[in-house]
């Protein structure tokens, strides 16, 4: 991480579900390769708020530029800004009626209108990169949960996408899958891509983060680096979970 | 057979016992009352009639009837299927203007007659399409013309072809609205995530319904459109209203020649049974074996 370009940058964003406040007063800044990791309780907004960074939900007030691209809802560019973010799901979300090579390639294929074979080659590439060559033919009902979020993650990756946002995603999945992930995500570091992690795994984020977010009932509570986050964190909130989260 | 007739209890045999005498009863009225002739030997003459001038078989009114309804059932299913997908996926536009006005057409569709829902489209749209196009001059040109076999296969009569084109429409417009509603139904089976998975890398609305929902909601609702398109068959029949030549209306044109109102009516009444229980137990024979595969 040498220049502190932001590629994400979030000003004063509010989001409502009908009355409900989701996100109060958001100020948060992503520099390119950066690796945040946002924690905080279930319910806290995490998911929302990177769902808004590709417009998957939209915020109802303030400013969010991601890529150079300003967001919001009726955008002409969000298609465009969407190939730049990939996302990883929770519940994987394989398209089930595809091969593993098939959810590979439509991406690429359909949105940025490359050849198949050139497609198919950069799908086995990383099919490869996480480590399952061999499913390439399979359906995703017939691999495990970990094989399942390896594709999805191939999935983000064949788009070549400059930012990639994970909400949870090894918290579907058995404990003995969650590592083949993680290790999957770890190897995804040193290629500079910048990366917005939702995830419990303190591990991971201790291996990984470059910035540490704290969230708590729609507001931002802490943003440290993990060196501080762990150790000596400002807020009281964000101690307490800590200690529940590690006690286990 | 015989574990069937085990299982009968006494008050199974008291409803078959007032059903025969329900039959008998109206088969006495008919027979005895009403001094009806029954002439059902005359019948497979006008399924396959034979032409002693040319000396070769030829399809009789019901047959033709028969046929007639086939290829209107055909085309207006196919018709039908593209309008209900529109249908379907415009009641699940995020645009409330869209989803409001399917949803009207279908509230029209629901709680207006058929019948009145027939002649509205007849007149109003079909009749005016056909007039628009000038359907009737090309058929007329096509029927003079020696060689129309090709078009006499898919079409029937030549003459009568704006005519069948209206029963097309009017039954695939009557049709689509519920086929509408079970790719409405399909769609919003789909999980929410696959939408933003589709959405996520970079998808377009359509592109996601192309290549991602619609495929998985049709795996869905096969079985659902299978019944359909049975219901439509059996609906094809008021269509005869509009005066296309199909079974239900050359059923009346022969009741009308030759007064065998019962023979008639209970031969096209079989027509029509084999041909839909017929589908609905192959339709229920290929569920079976994809559920297998
Ligand atoms: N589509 C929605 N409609 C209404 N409320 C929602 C919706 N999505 C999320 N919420 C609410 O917003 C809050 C934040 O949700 P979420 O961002 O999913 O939290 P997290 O990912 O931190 O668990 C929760 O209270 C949730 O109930
Ligand atoms: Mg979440």
């Amino acid at each position: 991480m040498s220049a502190r370009t932001p590629i994400i940058e979030a000003t004063n964003l509010d989001k409502f579900y009908g009355p409900f406040h989701a996100l109060k007063n958001i100020d948060i800044t992503v520099h390119q390769g950066e690796k945040m990791v946002i924690c905080g309780p279930s319910g806290s907004g995490k998911s929302t708020l990177i769902r808004c960074f590709n417009g998957l939900e939209w915020h109802n007030s303030g400013k969010l530029v991601v890529d150079g691209v300003e967001v919001y809802q009726g955008s002409k560019d969000i298609l465009k800004l969407r190939q730049e973010v990939g996302m990883v799901f929770q519940q994987f979300n394989l398209f089930p009626h595809l091969t593993v090579l098939e959810n590979l390639t439509i991406g690429p294929m359909k949105v940025r209108k490359i050849g198949q074979a050139e497609a198919v080659k950069t799908a086995r590439q990383y099919l490869d990169r996480v480590h399952i060559p061999e499913q390439a033919d399979k359906y995703p009902a017939q691999l495990s949960g970990g094989q399942q979020q390896r594709v999805a993650i191939a999935r983000s990756l064949c788009m070549e996408s400059r930012i990639m946002l994970f909400d949870e995603p090894t918290s579907a999945l058995d404990p003995e899958m969650i590592n083949e992930v993680l290790d999957v995500m770890v190897e995804l570091v040193d290629t500079g891509m910048t990366m917005v992690v939702v995830t419990h795994e303190m591990g991971f984020a201790r291996k990984v983060a470059d910035t540490m977010v704290f969230m708590e009932e729609g507001h931002i509570i802490e943003v440290s680096p993990p060196e501080q986050f762990f150790t000596n964190p400002s807020s009281e909130r964000c101690r307490l979970f800590l200690d529940q989260i590690l006690a286990h | 057979m015989s574990n069937f007739i085990q299982r009968l209890r006494w008050a199974d045999y008291l409803i078959l016992a007032v059903i025969v005498v329900f039959f008998g009863y109206i088969w006495i009225t008919i027979d005895g009352t009403l001094n009806y002739k029954w002439r059902w030997h005359l019948i497979p003459n006008y399924i396959i009639g034979w032409h002693s001038g040319r000396e070769e078989y030829f399809a009789n009114l019901l047959l033709q009837g028969l046929g007639a309804t086939f290829r209107i059932s055909i085309y207006a299913s196919v018709l039908a299927l593209a309008l209900g997908i529109i249908l379907g996926v415009a009641r699940c536009s995020a645009n409330l203007t869209i989803r409001m006005l399917a949803r009207t057409y279908l509230e029209f569709l629901r709680n207006i007659p058929p019948v009145v829902v027939v002649f509205i489209f007849f007149f109003f749209l079909s009749q005016q399409l056909i007039d628009a196009l000038n359907l009737e001059r090309w058929s007329r040109g096509i029927a003079r013309q020696e060689d129309n076999g090709i078009w006499e296969f898919f079409f029937g009569e030549m003459r009568r072809f704006p005519s069948l084109i209206s029963g097309v429409i009017v039954l695939a417009l009557f049709e689509s609205a519920f086929v509408g509603e079970i790719v409405r139904a399909g769609i919003q089976s789909i999980p929410k995530g696959q939408g933003e998975a589709a959405r996520s890398i970079g998808m377009s609305r359509f592109q996601e319904l192309r290549y991602i929902i619609l495929p998985q909601a049709f795996k869905k609702v096969l079985p659902p459109m299978a019944n359909q398109f049975i219901t439509l068959i059996k609906d094809s029949a008021i269509i005869s209203l509009i005066s296309v030549q199909e079974l239900t209306f050359k059923t009346v044109e022969l009741v009308a020649s030759s007064r065998m109102i019962f023979e008639a009516w209970i031969t096209t009444a079989a027509f029509y049974f084999i041909v839909c229980f017929g589908l609905s137990r192959i339709f229920a024979r290929l569920e079976k074996g994809a559920e297998k595969a």
